[in-house]
């Protein structure tokens, strides 16, 4: 039998042949096979050796005796890479996204300081965000204020908690972190899918935004920003927060149900995903509570008591309170026009 | 000090499961756990062979590195053992470790694994129980590292294939075994485990 066989067998079929040219243009197998002196193949010089099988692919897979198919993996190096990016890189990018944005924000409160309503309050209210709205909001702040604190703490927890109260509290704390951030998911979701569904038409991109980004979003005193019911700025937020809320259910989903819907590169890219949206997430909603609370007076009543000074809805949401005053002088004008 | 380690010479796997049933009728591991286990590669081709994989104890193990709760830690004698009491059931473990080797008893939805458990090189817990206990050995298994013995697996291995021991020594006997016969698959999982191979 001589060396050249398979190649001329080849020929003959031309789906072998196709198979081998696309073998080749990957560069896959193409070293020499090792024979004895006799001519005939060498199984134990040709055994599969480590290194060829990872730089032909991630991992090395093979055939398992135990039903727990996760185990077919014999070797993943990329389990390194993943705890470089989780250790190294995730705490980086986590501290200097989180303190950046704290730090930008103190900033901003020595340098522009709390927003007044320059007229002053009226003293009269107007409706800006219904019992359903609110509660749909509060629904998913509180849970993402809890997922936020709770998922920090799986990635911080260890550096800034632990050695302050200890391993075995720290243990517990984190197992019972881990429940909650698992099952408070839940409010999360629907508080988003509410919140999206209320408020996706007032939100969708118009022309109003340009002049409000133009008139620098209300930051510059001597300017005033138009705005519609939600103005450029909060637009923004809100379709960030759909983004990324998309983003972090898909992935959370992935790790709740770990391997049900990919194998272990999809469970690390799961993880990667999640945590860093997630640090960008709780930093952009950082600055959502400081410009709800802090950064602007009378803001923080829209979502507390749903109502807001007329002043305060002609400056920063003047369209908005034209339309508003228009249909309610249409329906009922001495309530509203005198209250 | 010695560097325990673990070399499987593929060369002369003959995928019997010996190992893995030594592992778990020392351990006494509960079901559905297994610390070790035997994959073939390239199963039934020329060339194939078989791989009896456990935790490798790592050098800078990624399963400590990535731990929330730090309870996973590398003892002086290279073998890498974790706290049961501290485990929180993350999971983190299994995405870093190389060789698959954390285990839970459950399958995991909605985090709830239960206590990682894994290979324990026949050295016992990380945990407070004492050494060589009653309380150690039905949360961690046996403690034959103690006594001066080393991992049930290696010892039992029909073939001499999986060697436990010293790290330098285990390779001089692999070196030998492969100048002695002309060829050999290599060290699997040490480049990756301590970011050495071992050169014949």
């Amino acid at each position: 039998m001589s060396a050249a066989t398979p190649l001329i067998e080849s020929f003959r079929r031309p789906f072998a042949l196709l198979a081998m040219v696309a073998a080749l243009a990957v560069g896959a197998p193409a070293l020499a096979e090792q024979r004895s002196p006799d001519g005939a193949f060498a199984p134990d010089a040709n055994a599969v050796k480590e290194q060829e099988l990872l730089q032909q692919a991630p991992r090395i897979e093979g055939r398992i005796d135990i039903p727990d198919t996760r185990e077919s993996v014999l070797m993943q190096p990329a389990g390194r890479r993943w705890d470089y990016f989780h250790e190294i890189t995730l705490h980086w990018v986590g501290a200097v996204v989180l303190l950046g944005m704290i730090a930008l924000l103190t900033l901003a409160y020595l340098i522009i300081g709390r927003i007044r309503i320059s007229a002053g309050r009226s003293g009269r209210k107007i409706v800006r965000f219904s019992f359903f709205e609110r509660f749909s909001h509060w629904l998913t702040a509180v849970s993402f204020v809890l997922l936020g604190l709770t998922g920090l703490n799986i990635t911080f927890g260890k550096v800034v908690l632990l050695p302050v109260i200890g391993e075995d509290a720290f243990s517990s704390v984190a197992q019972a972190a881990k429940y909650i951030h698992n099952f408070v998911a839940f409010a999360f979701v629907l508080g988003l899918v509410l919140i999206v569904v209320l408020w996706i038409r007032d939100n969708v991109p118009r022309k109003v935004d340009v002049d409000w980004f133009k008139q620098g979003g209300g930051f510059i005193k001597s300017k005033h920003a138009p705005a519609g019911r939600f103005n450029a700025g909060e637009k923004l937020v809100f379709w960030f927060v759909l983004g990324a809320g998309v983003a972090v259910i898909g992935s959370g989903l992935l790790l709740l149900f770990p391997f049900y819907m990919t194998n272990i590169a999809g469970m690390q890219l799961a993880q990667l995903v999640h945590a860093f949206v997630a640090v960008v997430f709780v930093a952009v909603i950082i600055a959502h509570i400081y410009i709800g609370t802090l950064g602007m007076e009378g803001a923080f009543e829209a979502m507390g008591t749903g109502e807001v000074d007329l002043n305060w809805a002609k400056e920063h949401h003047d369209q908005w309170f034209a339309e508003k005053e228009a249909g309610a002088q249409l329906a009922q004008p001495p309530v509203t026009a005198t209250k | 000090m010695a560097r325990m380690k673990f070399l499987c010479d593929a060369d002369r796997c003959i995928d019997c499961n010996a190992c893995v049933t030594a592992c778990k009728n020392e351990n006494e591991v509960p079901w559905g756990i297994n610390r070790r286990r035997v994959v073939t590669i390239n199963d039934g081709k020329p060339g194939e062979r078989s791989v009896s994989m456990a935790c490798m104890h790592c050098t800078d193990s990624p399963c400590a590195e990535v731990c929330p709760v730090r309870c996973i830690f590398q003892t002086d004698d290279g073998v890498v053992l974790h706290s049961k009491d501290l485990c929180i059931g993350c999971g983190y473990c299994f995405y870093a470790c190389p060789f698959g080797a954390p285990q839970y008893p459950k399958i995991g939805n909605f985090g709830s694994r239960g206590k990682m458990d894994k290979c324990t090189y026949c050295a016992g817990g990380g945990g407070t129980e004492v050494s060589g206990s009653i309380d150690e050995y039905r949360k961690y298994g046996a403690n034959r590292l103690a006594q001066g013995k080393l991992p049930m697996c290696a010892e039992m291995c029909s073939t001499k294939s999986l060697l436990a021991g010293d790290g330098e020594i285990i390779a001089q006997i692999y070196k030998e075994r492969v100048l002695k016969r002309g060829y050999g698959s290599g060290a699997w999982g040490w480049m990756t485990a301590y970011y050495e191979g071992i050169s014949t």
